[in-house]
């Protein structure tokens, strides 16, 4: 198996710290004050030449913020986040809105480069191999660069900055936009409500297959920045759309606070695809400093038939509070959640999804895999309800966790709430560690250990990779294997 | 996550704040038992009846459940004794150490407290009062501040203390009968049993009330030391307006042996909730159940086992079946502590939605913090198949009585692990009875 052995590889040559990710670009940047009151609120708003309807928006869910109470039911344990000790805005200076790529910062490119994002369209399409994708790149709080607009705009898909799309397409941002995870949902949606800087905007038109993937690479850059991006995605009749998202930030010793939203919307037989490879700074081997991320994703099956699935390869940040949803409202529309979750060091994973089953006939599946490792706790939290009027609900769920030492833990929260004797639920879920059958088999076959790890570890994973798109795949493999780099022996 | 503001009383905790200011002076027990059942009182008065925005009620809302509290129930009269004795019959034919409580109170006429050598079997109410009290009223094994076992040690008057000798084995079980009469009112119940190291038990516990509203708690502490064994068998036929609450705290040696299984036909509402600590290497446990329930009953199954020793292996299965408006929750955590290495577990929640209005909720949790562990969970939420049960309608078996065999195929493979036969028959009929009702 070569991928193995150049996971291997790439293993051996990294430093004895693994993230790869960590580095800082030294770039000039505008920042908000620091703290957060109506006025970096307005601050933002303004920045962004909003109009007076999204501000009154942020606004509202400010003061609501101001109301709630941090969640504490998690299984993750950290200090206190002051949140008036943070900066809400950051933007790269230089370049204030680039019109085209030339525009850009070199320093910003050359970052997006070191991280193997490529922004530029002709390198691409030199390229005769590589699979074409559309990149929006967002830099601590702005989008910096987004690549086949024109493209895509041929064939009428929107896929833009949320900020452009607040300018460009009121309708459809005013329609949509806090839908299905509306302001007052929950502590960290409705901070990032306030004061989220920016994201992506995608709409594919009705009968429209998105000609290429569309994906989002999140950076965080600046210090004591918080990131709080939103994403909007509205697949529209009989639309289909895959879309990516990755994330880096580099090595630093205080904790930064990462919040996104993320809505989906999925119209009658529409398709959207959602995949993440998520790889935060997940803090040095003793807890110190990484990204907490606390996410809200929920996507909406509001059409008959329609599809959404999410896949995740969480390997990073120090905190991980995450549980991509799916409302399953439409009759006969699916949802569906693949997973991969490992944790090494002393990172808190708190992940896993909800299914909602709403329509009739509708249908759901779960494949979460969990691997701990080191000193690290790693937590599947879901929920499966079928309501009164939801006659044949169905859904599989599987969970399966796999513990690599004797100091981590893996836990499994499920609720399974059936509100009608037609829906047929079945959930499973196992833990254990790697068997000493297992690693003899591979070292008698001359594997060495950490080879022997890999490929286990990559055969418990499998079903969730087979769902992410080719090249990411094969990058989430080796994103695996150096996630578990020191757990064995 | 938001903390809970509490300013209004409900009905309910303000009348049972005046039934045990009331009652308190005539409970029995020393002046280190008056302690701590102050101590457990004032517990709950801090907590209050939980509501579902506590986790652990989440799926039964106490504060709704609960509307009001019923007074601690008197002395039975004549009457209620012989209702009492008509409604043990179906255990006439068990041979047993049988103690009868009518409506919380010790009757001697219907009980035999004869046992064999090495076992004894002596009224909590004596233990209360000669030192060995405060011990009783305290399990160590349920979770602190849990308000159904604190009520119970708040208010418990009366119960049964069980001791096994080492090395002996119990040559006739030991029942403990709880039997309500009349209506209107409260009763509270402990079991504390000892199981010395070798020694062997089987328990039943039952609870039966014919009709009236009822409010029901009961306690069973038991203590299996090492290489000992221990079976129990709970029968939970309450009167259909009852509220009825249990908690078994069980603690394990090394080696030792658990094997429980708990039938819930009755109550209107009921929370039966087990507590299993495994403390020593090597043991093992067997915890099932099986529930029936129809109207808008409401069943409740919390379950922790908790693996703090190398080695140990638990098995959990429980079975429901839910007709009409009922709705069955089942609540089962399986906790690994850090060093319960080569532990095995498994634990399988499945219910059978009989009608358009029952409800399932489950939510089986895994909580591992050892590495060399076989844990597993499954949950399973679903009604009859309809193929095999047109199978059996087309060998010309009407519905009802097609969906009878299938349901009592789906408990029975529960209900067939009670060893002892008079048992597994009282249980078997009891099912049967629920199922001819149906029809």
């Amino acid at each position: 198996m070569p991928a193995v052995q150049e996971t291997v590889a790439r293993v051996r040559e990294i430093d004895v710290d693994q993230y790869k990710y960590g580095f800082v670009t030294d770039i000039e940047s505008d920042r908000a004050e620091k703290g957060l009151s109506e006025d970096t609120v307005r601050f933002i708003s303004a920045k962004k030449g909003e109009p007076e309807w999204m501000l009154e928006w942020r606004l509202d869910a400010y003061r609501r913020w101001r109301t709630m109470v941090e969640p504490n039911w998690a299984r993750v344990d950290y200090p206190p986040i002051a949140y008036d000790e943070l900066y809400y805005y950051s933007a790269p200076k230089s370049t204030p809105g680039p019109k085209t790529l030339d525009e850009v910062d070199p320093e910003l490119l050359r970052t997006y480069e070191k991280l193997g994002i490529p922004l530029r369209e002709q390198e691409i399409l030199a390229g005769v191999e590589q699979r074409r994708v559309a990149v929006d790149a967002v830099f601590d709080s702005v989008s910096v660069a987004t690549t086949f607009k024109k493209e895509l705009a041929q064939a009428g898909v929107i896929f833009c900055p949320i900020s452009e799309a607040i300018r460009e397409h009121p309708e459809l941002v005013k329609k949509y936009l806090g839908s299905v995870v509306p302001t007052s949902d929950n502590f960290f949606a409705t901070l990032n409500s306030a004061v989220f800087s920016d994201g992506s905007f995608v709409y594919v038109p009705k009968g429209v297959r998105c000609p290429m993937e569309l994906s989002t690479y999140f950076r965080i850059n600046e210090q004591n920045t918080g990131q709080f991006e939103r994403t909007l995605i509205i697949a529209d009749e009989g639309s289909f759309v895959s879309y990516l998202e990755g994330c880096t930030a580099p090595m630093r010793d205080e904790n930064q606070l990462h919040a996104a939203v993320v809505e989906l919307v999925a119209h009658d037989d529409a398709e959207i695809k959602y995949s993440t490879v998520q790889n935060w700074y997940p803090g040095d081997a003793e807890g110190k400093g990484g990204i907490y991320n606390f996410v809200t994703k929920r996507g909406d099956c509001r059409g008959k038939n329609s599809k959404i699935s999410w896949t995740q390869v969480e390997t990073g940040s120090a905190i991980t509070w995450k549980y991509p949803s799916c409302i399953l409202r439409g009759d006969g529309s699916r949802g569906e959640f693949y997973s991969i979750a490992i944790s090494n060091g002393r990172q808190q994973v708190d992940s896993g999804t909800k299914m909602i089953h709403l329509g009739k006939n509708t249908t759901s599946k779960i494949i979460s895999k969990g691997i701990s490792a080191g000193r690290s706790q790693n937590t599947y939290r879901g929920l499966v309800s079928a309501h009164r009027k939801a006659t044949n609900a169905r859904n599989f769920t599987n969970c399966d966790s796999l513990l690599i030492g004797d100091e981590c833990g893996a836990h499994t929260v499920p609720y399974l709430e059936a509100k009608t004797s037609t829906a047929v639920f079945e959930h499973e879920a196992t833990t254990s560690k790697i068997s000493d059958d297992q690693k003899f088999y591979c070292l008698q076959r001359g594997l060495s250990e950490e080879e022997a790890v890999a490929l286990i570890v990559n055969g418990f994973v499998k079903d969730v990779l087979q769902q992410l798109p080719m090249e990411f795949a094969v990058e989430a493999q080796k994103l695996i294997s150096i996630s578990l780099e020191g757990s064995v022996g | 996550m938001n903390a809970e503001v509490r300013s209004i009383r409900t009905a309910a905790e303000t009348a049972l704040s005046e039934i045990f200011a009331s009652a308190f002076a005539g409970l029995p027990g020393d002046s280190a038992v008056a302690e701590r059942r102050r101590t457990a009182f004032d517990a709950f008065k801090a907590a209050g009846l939980p509501s579902r925005r506590v986790e652990d009620w989440k799926y039964t809302d106490l504060r709704a459940l609960m509307r009001d509290a019923k007074p601690i129930a008197g002395a039975p009269d004549g009457v209620m004794i012989a209702a009492a004795r008509g409604a043990l019959a179906p255990y006439a034919a068990i041979d047993a150490t049988r103690v009868t409580f009518v409506n919380g109170r010790f009757v001697e006429e219907l009980s035999d407290l004869a046992t064999a050598e090495g076992v004894s079997v002596t009224l909590l109410k004596d233990a209360l009062v000669n030192g060995a009290g405060v011990e009783a009223l305290s399990d160590g094994v349920s979770p602190a501040g849990n308000v159904a076992v604190a009520l119970n040690a708040a208010f418990v008057a009366d119960g049964v203390v069980v001791s096994v000798a080492p090395g002996v084995t119990a040559s006739r079980p030991i029942h403990v009968a709880n039997v309500q009469a009349g209506s209107e009112h409260a009763a509270y119940g402990r079991v504390v049993a000892r199981v010395g190291e070798g020694g062997n038990v089987l328990l039943i516990e039952s609870h039966i009330g014919d009709a009236g509203a009822h409010q029901t708690n009961s306690v069973i502490m038991l203590d299996v030391a090492d290489g000992a064994r221990a079976e129990l068998v709970k029968i939970q036929d309450e009167s259909l307006d009852t509220l009825h609450l249990a908690t078994l705290a069980v603690r394990l040696g090394a080696k030792a042996e658990l094997k429980t299984f708990a039938l819930a036909a009755g109550a209107r509402a009921a929370r039966q909730q087990i507590y299993v600590s495994f403390t020593g290497d090597g043991s093992t446990a067997e915890i099932r159940g099986a529930g029936f329930a129809g109207a808008s009953r409401h069943l409740d199954t919390t379950l922790v086992v908790d693996h703090d020793a190398v080695g140990c292996s638990s098995r959990e299965h429980f079975k429901t079946a839910l007709d009409g408006e009922a709705r069955s929750v089942f609540q089962g955590k399986i906790v690994v502590k850090p060093g319960a290495q080569k532990t095995d577990g498994k634990m399988m929640a499945q219910a059978l939605l009989l009608s358009e209005g029952a409800e399932a909720d489950a939510k089986p949790e895994l909580e591992i913090f050892a590495d060399d562990v076989v844990c597993g969970h499954g949950a399973t939420v679903g009604a009859l198949d309809d193929e095999l049960l047109f199978y059996l309608k087309s060998r010309g078996i009407p519905q009802k009585e097609a969906e009878a065999l299938m349901v009592q195929a789906f408990v029975g493979e529960v209900i067939e692990t009670i060893e002892h036969e008079g048992l597994r028959e009282v249980v078997t009929d009891r099912a049967l009875a629920w199922l001819t009702a149906r029809t």
